[in-house]
């Protein structure tokens, strides 16, 4: 499969990165480098192989449903670009 | 006191020879002359290492010390500390103040161990050199011109120049094992789910995990003692009865069978790190070791399987940083979208930029099955070749890394390159399973090698012993590069 530009500028968009034309051509030139790389991947027959997620097989832990955790917002919210009243500003979203 | 193991100081300050003011006022002077030759450090905060220096003198005045109360410990940046700068290398967290402690950093902080910096390291440990760090390159302290490895580079410097007796890392790839190799001192990965990764930066969630580096595989095993252990604020933290890793280092290894991958003397292993593997594995004979040659067919995959996945659960993970609570912000920006391409573009460094995007392109719809699912299945293929091998063997040795230390900027230009040099590492990582480096020699320009020891699924008492018996019978991981003794 080759990458094109379009590729390239669709899933920087998915990815929330900004890339201007130029990025984005050096971009397709190395991501086309890995990609030749990961190729070597179809070259497997994987029939009846289950995928492996994790190294150790086991099951996600279930707790109680009880409150653990304290309010630490004021210290948390302390390394914030910007907050009013409790709560994190960001900017307007524009449709 | 530089060449001083973790083991010896905590033995003298026991003995009470020294306090623990003493000893970090040492090492922070140590820093301070020499840590800029290698840029091995992000932060220092001598107010707070002495402050926690004083608690751990009266934590012995008051008859409570343990092994590791008093003696000053390196923080790779990718542990959360409270009140520390935690960069994680990168501009997206150049001013980000921990408000938590990870669980590594609290299980030292407890033990009464002394935080005496926040090493360097690639950004969001993406690298196999430290070049990628918004801080700048770490220099390999054997030779100023060549990388210590990465993404642990900075820990390995630090450990290598005796500006700290240990240090934390962490490996997602071989980023403890490989720049222990490449820096000529000792590492290791724990079994994935032994160290707790709450507070440990997220790269690739299934790869990830933390361990000690220092330069004796005793010390090695007095750091994992604390570090590992059940944490429930991580859900892939393993609940398992606690062991002292240095409980079988003096055990003799006779009739231990050693596995050798015919796939790791694979052609790109330079002759000279061949040769010096090679006088290790006839070393181990001499201390009674059998050699058994084993296949891991499937080795090959790891690399293409690997940068399908690590980046794939990297975008998944990177995805928190888009200036809304923490970290860096674009200055100027139109609405939201815009905010968060710029912050993101501006804040992340080009190689994980990179990883963003495979990550991104091999989960969307439409490729996923091709590549994410199909990586995931050959990851069971490479796990189980390991399986097979453990049945005929009792641990598994190779290189670390297929050459020694390369110059600054050899590999930077190509990815593919860089990745290549993980060949012998990554495997490990996929199936989970416990792997080390230790020093086994030196190239004709007098740059370490190192051994990698490979072990089945919590074998870590094991591999230090095989190590440890190793470090008796050789004097390899007590070479010092030149250059770092001068004192004042």
């Amino acid at each position: 499969m080759a990458l094109t530009l379009d590729d390239v500028k669709r899933v920087a968009h998915l990815a929330r990165l900004a890339v201007n034309d130029g990025e984005a051509r050096t971009a397709l030139g190395q991501l086309s480098g890995i990609f030749r790389l990961i190729e070597q991947m179809q070259a497997v027959d994987v029939a009846g192989i289950e995928p492996m997620s994790h190294a150790q097989d086991i099951v996600l832990r279930l707790r109680d449903d009880a409150v653990t955790e304290q309010d630490q917002h004021v210290l948390f919210q302390s390394v914030a670009p910007q907050v009013e009243a409790d709560l994190y500003l960001v900017p307007k979203v524009i449709e | 006191m530089h060449n001083a193991t973790l083991k010896t100081l905590s033995g003298d300050l026991a003995a009470k020879k020294f306090s623990s003011v003493e000893v970090v006022k040492y090492f922070i002077n140590r820093i301070n002359r020499l840590g800029k030759n290698y840029n091995c450090f992000i932060t220092l905060d001598e107010e707070q290492s002495l402050a926690q220096a004083r608690a751990a003198d009266a934590l012995r005045a008051a008859g409570r010390a343990q092994q590791l109360t008093g003696v000053p410990i390196a923080q790779k940046d990718i542990f959360c500390a409270k009140g520390w700068l935690t960069t994680c290398g990168s501009k997206m967290l150049s001013n980000f103040i921990s408000p938590y402690d990870a669980h590594v950093v609290e299980r030292l902080n407890v033990a009464g161990a002394v935080n005496i910096g926040k090493t360097n390291m690639d950004e969001f440990a993406m690298g196999s050199s430290n070049e990628t760090s918004y801080y700048g390159p770490v220099k390999n302290p054997w030779d100023v011109t060549t990388v210590p490895g990465g993404s642990s580079g900075g820990s390995a410097a630090a450990v290598a120049a005796r500006l700290a007796p240990a240090a934390t890392g962490t490996d997602t790839g071989g980023s403890i094992r490989q720049p222990a190799a490449l820096t000529g001192i000792s590492g290791l990965k724990p079994t994935y789910g032994v160290v707790s990764r709450y507070g440990m930066i997220a790269f690739a969630s299934s790869l990830d995990q933390g361990g000690p580096m220092a330069r004796t595989a005793e010390d090695l095993g007095l750091m994992l003692n604390v570090m590992a252990g059940f944490d429930e604020r991580d859900s892939t933290s393993l609940k398992r009865e606690p062991e002292d890793y240095t409980r079988e280092l003096a055990r003799p290894l006779a009739g231990l069978k050693i596995g050798l991958p015919r796939e790791f003397s694979a052609e790109g292993v330079a002759p000279d790190v061949a040769r010096t593997v090679e006088e290790a594995i006839a070393q181990y004979k001499k201390l009674g070791c059998e050699v058994v040659e084993i296949a891991l067919p499937n080795m090959a995959l790891s690399v293409p399987v690997y940068y399908v996945l690590a980046p794939a659960e990297a975008s998944s993970n990177l995805a928190r940083f888009d200036g809304v609570r923490y970290g860096y912000r674009t200055p100027e920006y139109a609405d939201l979208l815009d905010m968060y391409k710029k912050t993101r573009a501006e804040g992340f460094g080009a190689e994980v930029k990179r990883r963003i995007l495979i990550g991104t392109y091999v989960l969307s719809h439409g490729y996923y099955d091709a590549y994410y699912i199909r990586a995931q299945k050959l990851r069971r293929l490479i796990a189980g070749d390991f399986t097979e091998a453990f049945k005929k063997c009792d641990v598994i040795m190779g290189p670390t890394s297929p050459t020694t230390a390369f110059k600054l900027g050899e590999k930077a230009g190509d990815p593919v390159q860089m990745y290549l040099s993980d060949i012998f590492t990554i495997a490990v990582n996929l199936a989970g399973l416990p792997g080390m480096s230790i020093p086994c020699g030196f190239d004709g320009k007098g740059l370490p090698v190192g051994l990698q020891i490979i072990g089945n699924y919590f074998a870590e008492a094991k591999m230090l012993n095989v190590a440890h018996q190793y470090q008796l019978a050789t004097d390899w991981h007590e070479r010092m590069p030149p250059g770092i003794l001068s004192e004042g």
